[in-house]
């Protein structure tokens, strides 16, 4: 276990290292100056623009600059925002949250909605109800999420006038405004997440059920729900719950339009603000932090494989 | 009373390909706490037969016939009544049968807190004197432990436990020991033997290895393709076969008293069912088939309990002339 850990983080940091050289040498072809956009009004005098340069390192070598940067980010320090004026690391934890409980709630809708579908459409195999079940999730995974996103603001906003159409209310401030404020935000997110998940179950769920032990519960006298609800979903959730975290990861790295639609102060917003504004130490901070947590959520993910799974377990 | 009456059971199964016939007629008994062997080649329908009796048969499965657990016909609501409870399996395949999610004991405890209404902690106990008594040593730490982690003997002695926890009036046993090495499964089958003398259960005993059926069996049903070719009590089939096929796979059986192992077999394959001979279906690779044999053979009774299929028997006179 230890050690299996110990090459798992041997594997992570030559990962991140790589991941931090890109974002650095890409940065260097988006176009504009950053040193221009910060200087506004003042672009035009040499003397400020060389000052900017100096202050932010960018009259030094690529490589100092990288190595300036790794170096802090090893002390824990992700450097300033050139434009908020705000240390990077605590931008990144103000906005995290708001993203996190975006995730989770679509993640919730995901499961509770895939899962059981993909059972179902297993367990009717073949018959309409699968077909019905299978066609949904097409849609739902073909259906452009701003597109889904605008027709609930137009239906649940506009025309009802249930919901609030943007905008966000943090948890700890008001619960059921909050809720209020991104639902449909991740209900778009969670059809998404929902239609993968099914197609997994459902082939999980067919694998299993044609192995013999779903035979040997029968013959034990089972009913067929428990056959199927415990016998067959135990096994099929094996990897289905691998693929849950993976799918969790991508929810907390990949709002970013939907967080724009809906106008959630999320990961997504600021990373595109940041970028759009040449905010490069906010566009290094957040590119390295969802790394960490795609590692972090992939290195969940074998271990819940390992913890579900008896046969590794026990191995 | 017989533990089991299977009278005409016939097995259609609709496939793409059209319908095949798995199973035409078949008839036999069980007493209680007698042991009676199903033998023939794969493919004859041995399964089939075990899993129409336990209802347990593919969605494409059409059956006709009467089978009776105790005098009660088994209707698809008493078989799904009768699982587990009253009726049992074990099945060929001891390394993917039991659930590799669940440990042992919690395997055979499912069936106790079912059948019996036990709490958790009772059913595990029963469990566990269960494993003991199919001779798991240590059988606590065993219940314990997940499929896995034990030897291919192992689980099918689990099977058995599981199988045997609620005292069954009937257990089929498909090819119990096929997959296993032969100390094991002269073990198995002895334990077999020893719990029916104990329970009284009734046993069929599936099997293609008539070394087996001589030690294990009281009467044995011979089949064919779908059909019974001979029926006897087991010392008469093995004294006097009478039916060309019977008389094929003793010689395909190995012979361990004659210190080599012989294995001859009978020439070609069993026919595709979709598309039988018609008359008697061993008739292409029989050596003694006639013009006759075009015409289906009747079940015919030569001596009390032994019943062949075959327009030849008794084959005695024909060899001898
Ligand atoms: N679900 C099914 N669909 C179509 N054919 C089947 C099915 N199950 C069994 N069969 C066919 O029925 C015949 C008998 O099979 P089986 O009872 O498994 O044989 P055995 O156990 O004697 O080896 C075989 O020809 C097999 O291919
Ligand atoms: S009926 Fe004819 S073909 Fe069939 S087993 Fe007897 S002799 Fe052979
Ligand atoms: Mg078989």
């Amino acid at each position: 276990m230890w050690l299996w850990l110990l090459r798992r983080l041997g594997q992570v940091i030559p990962t991140l290292l790589i991941l931090s050289v890109l974002v650095f040498g890409l940065q260097q072809l988006m176009p504009g100056d950053p040193a221009l956009i910060l200087a506004g009004e003042e672009r035009g005098d040499a003397q400020v623009l060389a000052q900017i340069r100096a202050e932010l390192m960018l009259d030094r070598p690529l490589a100092e600059q990288y190595l300036h940067w790794l170096w802090r980010v090893l002390h824990g320090d992700f450097g300033f925002s050139w434009r908020i004026r705000m240390p990077v690391g605590e931008l990144i934890l103000t906005k995290l949250p708001v993203t996190f409980q975006l995730a989770a709630m679509s993640f919730i809708i995901g499961v509770v909605i895939g899962v059981p579908c993909g059972v179902l459409s297993a367990v009717w195999r073949d018959r309409p109800a699968d077909w019905a079940i299978n066609g949904v999730a097409l849609f739902g995974i073909s259906m452009p999420n701003f597109w889904l996103g605008i027709m609930m603001i137009l239906l649940f906003s506009v025309q009802l006038g249930w919901l609030p159409p943007s905008g966000y209310v943090p948890l700890w401030e008001d619960p059921l405004m909050s809720l209020e404020t991104t639902i449909m935000p991740a209900f778009v997110l969670g059809t998404g997440v929902a239609s993968v998940l099914m197609r997994h179950t459902r082939a999980a769920m067919l694998g299993a059920l044609s192995q013999d032990y779903v035979r040997t519960a029968r013959a034990k006298g089972l009913s067929e729900t428990l056959v199927v609800g415990k016998h067959a979903l135990r096994n099929a959730l094996i990897p289905v719950v691998t693929l849950g975290t993976i799918e969790f990861g991508r929810l907390l790295a990949g709002a970013v339009l939907t967080e724009q639609i809906f106008s959630i102060p999320g990961f997504g917003k600021l990373v595109v603000d940041a970028v759009f504004n040449r905010d490069y130490p906010v566009v290094q901070g957040v590119v390295m932090a969802t790394a960490l947590i795609f590692v972090t959520l992939s290195l969940i993910a074998d271990m819940l494989y390992m913890a579900i799974n008896p046969r590794l377990r026990t191995a | 009373m017989n533990a089991l009456d299977v009278e005409g059971l016939c097995i259609d199964f609709h496939t793409e390909r059209g319908t095949l016939r798995a199973v035409d007629r078949l008839s036999f008994s069980v007493a209680p706490g007698r042991t009676l062997a199903i033998v023939g080649e794969s493919g004859c329908g041995k399964s089939a037969t075990a899993l129409a009796i336990l209802g347990l048969l593919a969605e494409n499965a059409e059956t006709s016939g009467r089978i009776s657990l105790a005098g009660q016909a088994l209707t698809p609501q008493a078989q799904r009544a009768a699982r587990g409870r009253e009726l049992a399996m074990i099945f060929q395949e001891p390394m993917t049968s039991l659930n590799p999610a669940f440990t042992a004991g919690e395997q055979v405890a499912e069936a106790l807190r079912l059948h019996e209404g036990l709490n958790p902690r009772d059913a595990m106990q029963r469990a566990i004197a269960m494993l003991e008594r199919v001779r798991i040593p240590e059988a606590a730490r065993r219940a314990k432990q997940y499929p896995h982690q034990l030897s291919g003997g192992m689980r099918q002695r689990v099977m058995i436990a599981i199988a045997l926890a609620c005292k069954p009036k009937l257990l089929i046993a498909d090819e119990p020991t096929t997959a296993l090495d032969v100390t094991v499964q002269a073990q198995i089958l002895a334990l077999l033997d020893e719990l029916k003398r104990e329970t009284g259960t009734a046993v069929v005993l599936i099997t293609h290895d008539l070394g087996v059926v001589r030690d294990h069996a009281d009467e044995v049903v011979v089949m064919y393709a779908g059909r019974v070719a001979e029926r006897a009590p087991t010392a008469q089939l093995f004294n006097q076969p009478e039916h060309p096929y019977t008389i094929g796979l003793l010689g395909a059986a190995p012979r361990l008293d004659s210190r080599r192992a012989r294995l001859a077999s009978i020439e070609g394959t069993v026919p595709d069912l979709r598309n039988p001979p018609p008359g008697c279906r061993f008739a292409p690779r029989c050596p003694f088939a006639l013009a006759a044999c075009e015409a289906l053979p009747a079940l015919a009774e030569l001596a009390p309990g032994h019943w062949v299929a075959c327009h030849r028997a008794p084959l005695d006179a024909v060899i001898a002339a």
